[in-house]
């Protein structure tokens, strides 16, 4: 599998996208797992707020919204 | 036990009977509530947890739960149906440690309409525990639940793994047990992305806010004028005149139940139990509270919170929190209690420092935005205007600061986003009652308190003491007469209480603004006091009284030369 892969936060909106590696702290990657944010899944960009405001994602059939800091240590690979 | 926003505090009310508040959005149960059910004839002791995503606590409410953990006899597991995948991972946690459990398969109804198909036997199988499928909401389900329970087992096969063995056990559970079927978009999706695409989301959001408060003020008025005014003035005062009658003179019984002897009886005036004790919280703010609450509870259930804390994630950020900090001024708006129990789905100490004291700064609680109404209304729009514009731009200003100042991380927002829910009209008048009933519990024996303290120190002549030492202050720093010192005083035990007692003063409009900012501003009530030391602790409490105080004196005199001229 490709480990370059780009920033989630650059991912247009409503694309579709595949995780590729999550670099973080022990902390933080184990908070993205339980939310089922992990390598290998598959998910959807909902929304982004401007200014460098939070994304909304779309994983495993449920939504979420992360801080944009969080979505620039998750590496993903458009699909 | 089980993730956030599940349904188990539903489930919880219905196995016990109980009334819990619960929302279409996640951390609505921060602490714990205990309730008891019979189960074959015994009493068992029922404790609805926080919602954990695992069993490694992030914040304050899911140490609650862990806590609730270690003393528990069986865990009722809710999980949410509709995403197994992820409630799985806390589910097998919960296996590999030595505790019976039977497992909820809430919100079952709704994996039908998105085409999700659930192999529950065999769900069972590789659990080894009872699954039982739930609609918590309606009840559907419960009875089986019930009678599973003690069938709940352990089970010895899971073995205590690693996050990645455990992520790997779920993948293959998921697929012998899950299949999806491909849907289309729902109108509901259409909404959803509706309300949170800025573009459209923002005007929605200042759409839903603006006739949110504009429904409540249109409930709360009507409420006063055509429910609690008649019953007030029509059947109650002649009652009370009555009661003055037979009195008979002046005295301590006479000022103490009713206010002066041989004065006509003005409710929000005359300051006795009966009278200014009843008519305030029941005739005055109540019929705001009942509003705001209502319309709280539909926001809370259709799941619009959280969209709207994505919406306003970023200013909150730069005040150190960040977008679920709004959830704690909403409650707030109502009652500054639940507001800073609230504080507690933030992460850090410095996030909670925030917001709870931002809270209690520039957060005015149902009962003082009515009395702000009360007093500045005969004014007009223009001077309520002026005292909520002027705390707003405090929550930002200090806001600001306090994220400059206070040490500590604040974490990124990381929420989920709830799908959109048809409110159930039933669930939310029940709601709404609960809350109006806490706030009649808590806010009457305050009023009650509070108008037999004043007119106590009145008596021994401790107020009057108190207006003539503080005078040259109140007069020199803030342009108010030396008497507005009281309020501020009974301010500690009730707001409304302290805002009525500006009316008799004779304070120009302008007067009125400064002392009821000041009000609002300076100190909590009692209730809310109690509850954030308790959340903050001592040191933190101190430091957050202190900042409410000297920004009550700053602001106080801003306003003053801003107003009033020096």
């Amino acid at each position: 599998m490709d480990q370059q892969g780009i920033f989630l936060s650059s991912v247009p909106n409503n694309k579709r996208a595949r995780i590729v590696n999550i670099q973080g702290g022990a902390g933080l990657v184990r908070k993205l797992q339980v939310m089922g944010i992990r390598k290998g899944q598959e998910i959807k960009i909902v929304s982004k707020q401007p200014f460098r405001g939070p994304l909304t994602i779309e994983v495993c059939g449920s939504q979420m919204t992360l801080g944009r800091g969080m979505t620039r240590k998750i590496l993903v690979e458009v699909i | 036990m089980g993730n956030p926003n599940v349904g188990k505090s539903v489930v919880f009310s219905r196995l016990t009977g109980a009334n819990v508040i619960a929302s279409n959005y996640p951390g609505t149960t921060v602490d714990f509530s205990k309730g008891k059910m019979r189960l074959d004839g015994e009493h068992v002791e029922i404790i609805d947890a926080p919602g954990t995503y695992s069993l490694e606590p992030t914040n304050k409410a899911e140490e609650v739960a862990l806590e609730m953990l270690k003393e528990a006899d069986v865990v009722i597991n809710v999980v949410n149906a509709t995403n197994l995948e992820r409630n799985l991972y806390s589910t097998l946690e919960l296996l590999e440690r030595d505790i019976p459990v039977v497992i909820a398969l809430n919100i079952w109804d709704e994996t039908q309409h998105l085409g999700i198909h659930i192999d529950k036997k065999e769900l069972e199988k590789i659990l080894g525990v009872p699954v039982v499928p739930t609609v918590a909401l309606t009840g559907e389900g419960i009875k089986e639940l019930v009678s599973q329970i003690k069938n709940a087992k352990t089970n010895d096969k899971i073995k205590s793994t690693s996050e990645e063995g455990r992520w790997v056990e779920i993948g293959s559970i998921i697929k012998k047990v899950e299949q999806l079927e491909h849907r289309h978009h729902s109108i509901k999706d259409i909404i959803s992305d509706l309300t949170i695409k800025p573009i459209t989301g923002l005007p929605i959001a200042v759409g839903i806010v603006f006739f949110a408060f504009w429904l409540v003020r249109l409930i709360g008025e009507n409420l006063i004028a055509y429910v609690f005014d008649p019953i007030f003035y029509n059947l109650y005062l002649p009652l009370i005149e009555n009661l003055s009658e037979w009195i008979g003179g002046p005295g301590l019984v006479h000022t103490l139940l009713i206010g002066e002897y041989g004065k006509e009886i003005v409710f929000e005036e005359s300051l006795g139990m009966l009278t200014t004790g009843l008519y305030v919280p029941i005739a005055m703010v109540m019929p705001y509270i009942m509003a705001f609450y209502f319309m709280l509870s539909i926001l809370e259930d259709t799941g619009y919170m959280p969209r709207l804390a994505t919406l306003v994630d970023n200013i909150f950020h730069k005040l150190g929190m960040h977008g679920h900090g709004i959830v704690p001024v909403f409650l707030g708006l109502g009652c500054n209690v639940p507001g800073a129990l609230s504080t507690r789905t933030l992460e850090t100490r410095k996030q909670r420092f925030i917001s709870a004291t931002l809270l209690a700064i520039a957060v005015p609680c149902m009962a003082q935005t009515a009395m702000v109404f009360g007093i500045l209304g005969p004014y007009g729009m223009y001077y309520i205007g002026l005292v909520f514009l002027t705390l707003a731009i405090l929550y930002i200003i200090m806001g600001l600061i306090l994220n400059r100042v206070v040490k500590g991380e604040s974490p990124e927002i990381f929420l989920e986003i709830p799908p959109y829910r048809r409110p159930s009209f039933k669930t939310i008048l029940k709601k709404t009652w609960m809350r109006v009933r806490w706030f009649l519990k808590e806010a009457i024996p305050f009023l009650f308190l509070g108008v037999v303290a004043i007119n106590l120190l009145y008596y021994v002549g401790f107020l009057g003491w108190l207006g003539d030492v503080l005078s040259p202050v109140m007069y020199g720093l803030f342009g108010l007469p030396g008497d507005a010192s009281i309020a501020m005083v009974v301010g500690f035990l009730r707001k409304d209480l302290a805002v009525g007692m500006l009316i008799p003063l004779g304070m120009s409009p302008l007067q009125l603004v400064v002392a009821a900012t000041m009000l609002t501003v300076y100190f909590p009530c009692v209730a809310t006091f109690v509850v954030l030391l308790r959340e903050l602790g001592i040191k933190d409490m101190i430091k957050s009284v202190a900042i409410m105080v000297s920004t009550a004196a700053v602001v106080g005199f801003i306003l003053r030369i801003i107003l009033l001229g020096w």
